[in-house]
């Protein structure tokens, strides 16, 4: 079973952004289960929402503990939140930011994982060049599936389309693209 | 047909395939999607003939419902919490009149202090009104326990209740197999109601009664229900025939063979409870669990069976019946009342709380070893119970408490759980 | 409506002025002048003598019944009306009757209505009915709903200004000053206090429905044409009826009539209809009388007039009570009927 845990602010698609994945990896074959945090949250207070994604059923109910992966939306919930919580060395981190891990103060923190397995990359930026609005989730399911090589980006470029059709759906499937060149470039 | 899709909207659209003619709906998170889906479907006509109704309260919703029941029209309404209570009095007035309503009821705490999150609570404060009750371990059996529901109130007369753990299931969005509109139609023939407010045949309904016919009244109620102990097996029979997948059914068994330690629960947890279950046997544990899906009827008979064999039983129950304990464990204490087995209440996922495998196990090993007291609060932490008996011991005016423990957690809240 | 170019004279059913069915043209008589009625509610029920419920509510579903054919269907709320028709095992409901809660008629009346719809038979029409308790207090969020959602259903309050079910209990429909068992008549205050109570249809025309009318069992040809009326049209309609409960107003039986008429004649009851929230027509006072000659047959209201003391301020507030409905509502013209 992988895990994520997405990190974000509410009227960022925090919750949308785990319901894609999972429908990227439904029509890969796989079982998956997508879920907030169950919140009566608003506008911009933080958000978390999660991800399973496994070969045979998901019967576990538990938020996930120990995630494989995290995508971090919004950057100034580090100084807020414990995102890295439960994160082994063996993991995945993706954040927003088109600074680097220097910048936000985690340079020495990412030491511990494998260069290849972090990234940062500036999603809201393609966001708004591509669909014109500041939601990164999409284009952090594109990084996604380029860092962590779990789905494939003509996946997630389906489920976006599901969740998004037309002109959206288009702008939002082109910042996917751009993310996943931009973590491959990386 | 498989989607991936949220547990809310696979119900509304099981629902929906069951032909609702009324629908009542009044907003009340966790519930709230299920109805807004099967709304969206009356609106751009992909439900036909059905009337969908926004009421101004639960208490209206409910009693819509007993009007539509009675006009002999297959109804179908949702609440959770808060909402629950409300309508109480509506609850009890239907399942006495005997009406075949099927409601979900997305399981949520019930306050003070107001809380929107999962458990069981409001489910058992309407345990005794007389209504089928039956829970769901996963969004699939919850798509499914719908289908059988309507069927099954329909064939007794007498309403039943779906329950679903809020947000839980009602907003996970999972791999759900959704049947065709031919199976359902199949499955579950029309309504032909016993009783029927019809001016060619005038007939009255809700009469008063005294105490020379009540308790023969109430009788014929609990009779319904032993006859629902063996519908609801034959239905869930029929269901897998059907639809080639088990769902439903009074209990199911998990792992049972050799279990000294037998784990009981109702509704989602279930499936977290048996990772735990594969996780300890692969490492040697003599443990298996029984979910229960009717909790009313309370299948005494059958629980007993899949119990006879424990050295000792765990309840794990999302609900507290404050000055008692567990409520379910007090009916499966009395399913076990032959037996001198311990059975122990695990009061877990109050108001949401988090149940992680690692809480569990520990728990369940805890009771292997029979060091499990009969009452055990999962995960309690007694730091924050304790500095606020303390603060109430050392003044009168101490102020509320739900405040007061959340000053104490302070930051804690920003932690992912 | 009365034809104002050719009918200059009145006819009541009783009183002074009766005049029998004999004198009227065949449809216009009373559906009680049939021996084939329909006879909603048929005898042997267990109402008190003089109930003012019991006649008007089978006034009421007799004229429902005739004018759709005896296709209709009534929901009706816990009260009197519900425990004297439905003694177990015996009702005397000659009609679709269903019995749910006290407080949610106004509801389970939509629910029939809605079933009724979506069964493909929205020729059955559907009523629901209730106390002034069960409409005015409890009810009142059920019945408001009904309103607003426009539900195609006829809402009939039978009005005795109390709990009588329960034994005379205030409710927000009884009268200032009255006595009840949670207003008694002691202290500096007896009674029920001034300035409290709510007016239902004002408030049921202040949701724009389509139809809202009063009656009193003192006029039950009005009382019918009412019904009549409200059933040739759809969507919410309410009618108020004044009936007298000689128990819970310590009245003689023969009097319920003869009080229901002092009510309107004394302005304390306004007879009315309204349309989408306009009053349309009202019924003129005929003789005017001091609200006196209403209040003193009743017992609830006997601590005004204790011997050699009445309570003049009292009887003159009840007074400004009815000249402000006699105000409001025009009532006192020489063209009568308006």
């Amino acid at each position: 079973m992988f895990q994520v845990r997405i990190h974000g602010r509410g009227g960022q698609g925090v919750v949308t952004g785990a319901e894609m994945l999972s429908v990227a990896a439904f029509l890969e074959g796989k079982h998956a289960q997508a879920f907030p945090s169950f919140g009566s949250e608003r506008m911009g207070a933080p958000v978390v929402s999660y991800c399973r994604i496994d070969d045979r059923e998901i019967r576990l109910r538990e938020p996930i503990l120990v995630p494989d992966a995290l995508i971090i939306q919004d950057p100034t919930l580090l100084n807020s939140v414990d995102v890295f919580q439960g994160l082994p060395d063996s993991g995945y981190i993706l954040i927003n930011s088109a600074r680097g891990f220097a910048e936000l103060g985690l340079g020495e923190y990412i030491t511990r994982f494998q260069a290849s397995r972090v990234c940062c990359i500036g999603a809201t930026d393609m966001a708004l060049r591509h669909v014109g609005r500041p939601v990164p989730n999409a284009a952090l399911l594109g990084g996604f599936a380029a860092i962590t090589g779990l789905i494939k980006l003509e996946s997630v470029n389906e489920a976006i389309l599901e969740t998004f059709p037309g002109k959206v759906g288009a702008g939002n499937v082109a910042a996917a693209a751009a993310a996943f060149d931009a973590v491959k470039a990386h | 047909m498989l989607k991936q899709i949220e547990g809310s909207q696979a119900m509304a659209e099981a629902i929906g395939l069951c032909r609702p003619e009324v629908i009542c709906a009044y907003p009340i998170t966790p519930q709230t999607h299920i109805v807004e889906g099967l709304g969206a479907m009356v609106k751009d006509g992909r439900l036909k003939g059905c009337e969908y109704l926004n009421v101004e309260s639960e208490f209206a919703a409910l009693s819509v419902a007993i009007g539509s029941s009675a006009a002999g029209a297959r109804t179908y309404t949702a609440t959770a919490s808060q909402g629950l209570l409300f309508m109480l009095e509506a609850v009890y007035n239907a399942s006495g009149l005997g009406l075949p309503i099927v409601m979900t009821l997305g399981n949520r705490a019930i306050g003070a202090p107001i809380n929107i999150w999962n458990d069981h609570s409001d489910a058992m404060a309407a345990r005794d009104a007389g209504w089928i009750m039956l829970f769901a371990e996963s969004n699939q059996e919850a798509v499914d326990l719908h289908i059988q529901a309507f069927r099954l109130a329909e064939e007794l007369s007498v309403p039943v209740m779906v329950c679903v753990d809020g947000f839980i299931l009602t907003h996970a969005v999972e791999r759900l197999d959704i049947p065709s509109q031919e199976q359902v139609d199949a499955f579950l023939p029309p309504f032909e109601p016993v009783q029927v407010l019809d001016p060619a045949d005038p007939i009255s309904i809700g009469a008063m009664v005294g105490p020379e016919a009540f308790t023969e009244v109430r009788y014929l109620a609990h009779h319904k229900q032993m006859t629902a102990l063996d519908r609801i097996p034959e239905l869930a029979a029929d269901f897998a025939a059907a639809f080639g997948r088990e769902a439903g059914g009074l209990l199911k068994s998990y792992r049972l063979d050799d279990a000294e330690t037998v784990v009981l629960a109702m509704g989602s947890v279930m499936g977290t409870i048996k990772d735990v279950i594969d996780d300890m046997r692969a490492d040697g544990a003599r443990i298996g669990g029984v979910s229960l899906c009717s909790f009313r009827p309370f299948p005494i008979g059958p629980v007993r069976e899949a119990l006879q064999n424990a050295k000792r039983v765990v309840v794990v129950e999302k609900d507290l019946a404050v000055g008692l304990g567990g409520v379910v464990a007090a009916n499966v204490r009395m399913a076990m009342r032959v037996f001198d087995v311990p059975v122990c209440t695990v009061i877990a996922g109050l108001g949401g709380r988090s149940i992680p495998k690692t809480s569990l196990r520990r728990t369940f090993e805890a009771a292997a070893r029979n060091e499990l007291e009969g009452l055990h609060f999962l995960d309690l932490n007694w730091d924050v119970v304790n500095r606020e008996l303390e603060r109430a011991g050392e003044k009168r005016r101490s102020g509320p408490v739900a405040e007061n423990i959340l000053k104490d957690l302070g930051l804690i809240m920003h932690k992912v759980m | 409506m009365p034809n104002e170019t050719v009918q200059p004279i009145k006819f009541y059913q009783t009183g002074t002025l009766t005049v029998g069915n004999r004198l009227l043209d065949p449809e216009k008589r009373t559906v009680q002048a049939s021996g084939e009625r329909t006879n909603a509610i048929t005898s042997g029920h267990r109402a008190c003598q003089g109930c003012g419920e019991a006649l008007g509510a089978r006034y009421a579903l007799d004229a429902a019944m005739r004018a759709t054919g005896n296709r209709v269907v009534a929901v009706n709320a816990t009260g009197c009306l519900e425990v004297f028709t439905t003694p177990y095992p015996e009702t005397a409901w000659q009609l679709p009757w269903l019995h749910s809660l006290f407080g949610n008629a106004a509801a389970v009346a939509s629910g029939v209505a809605a079933a009724m719809r979506a069964k493909g038979r929205p020729e059955v029409r559907v009523i629901a009915q209730g106390g002034d308790g069960g409409t005015t207090d409890i009810g009142f969020g059920c019945l408001s709903g009904m309103f607003e959602r426009n539900d195609d259903v006829l809402y009939i309050c039978y009005d005795n200004e109390a709990y009588m079910n329960t034994g005379v209990q205030r409710s927000s429909a009884t009268p200032p000053a009255a006595r009840t068992a949670t207003t008694p008549a002691v202290g500096d205050k007896p009674g029920n206090v001034f300035g409290t109570g709510k007016n239902l249809p004002l408030i049921a025309m202040a949701h724009g429905i389509p139809y809202v009318a009063t009656a009193s069992v003192a006029d039950l040809r009005d009382l019918e044409a009412k019904v009549q009326k409200a059933m040739t049209i759809r969507g919410a309609r309410y009618i108020h009826v004044f009936v007298p409960c000689p128990l819970g107003w310590g009245s003689a039986s023969q009097d319920t009539i003869k009080l229901a008429r002092l009510a309107i004649e004394s302005g304390l009851f306004p007879v009315f209809e309204a349309e989408y929230g306009e009053v349309v027509r009202s019924r003129a006072i005929r003789r005017k009388v001091p609200v006196e000659d209403y209040l003193k047959p009743q017992r609830r209201f006997a601590h005004l007039f204790k011997a050699g003391k009445p309570d003049v301020d009292r009887i003159a507030r009840l007074q400004a009570v009815a000249d402000a409905n006699i105000k409001r509502f025009n009532l006192l013209r020489p063209d009568g009927d308006a």
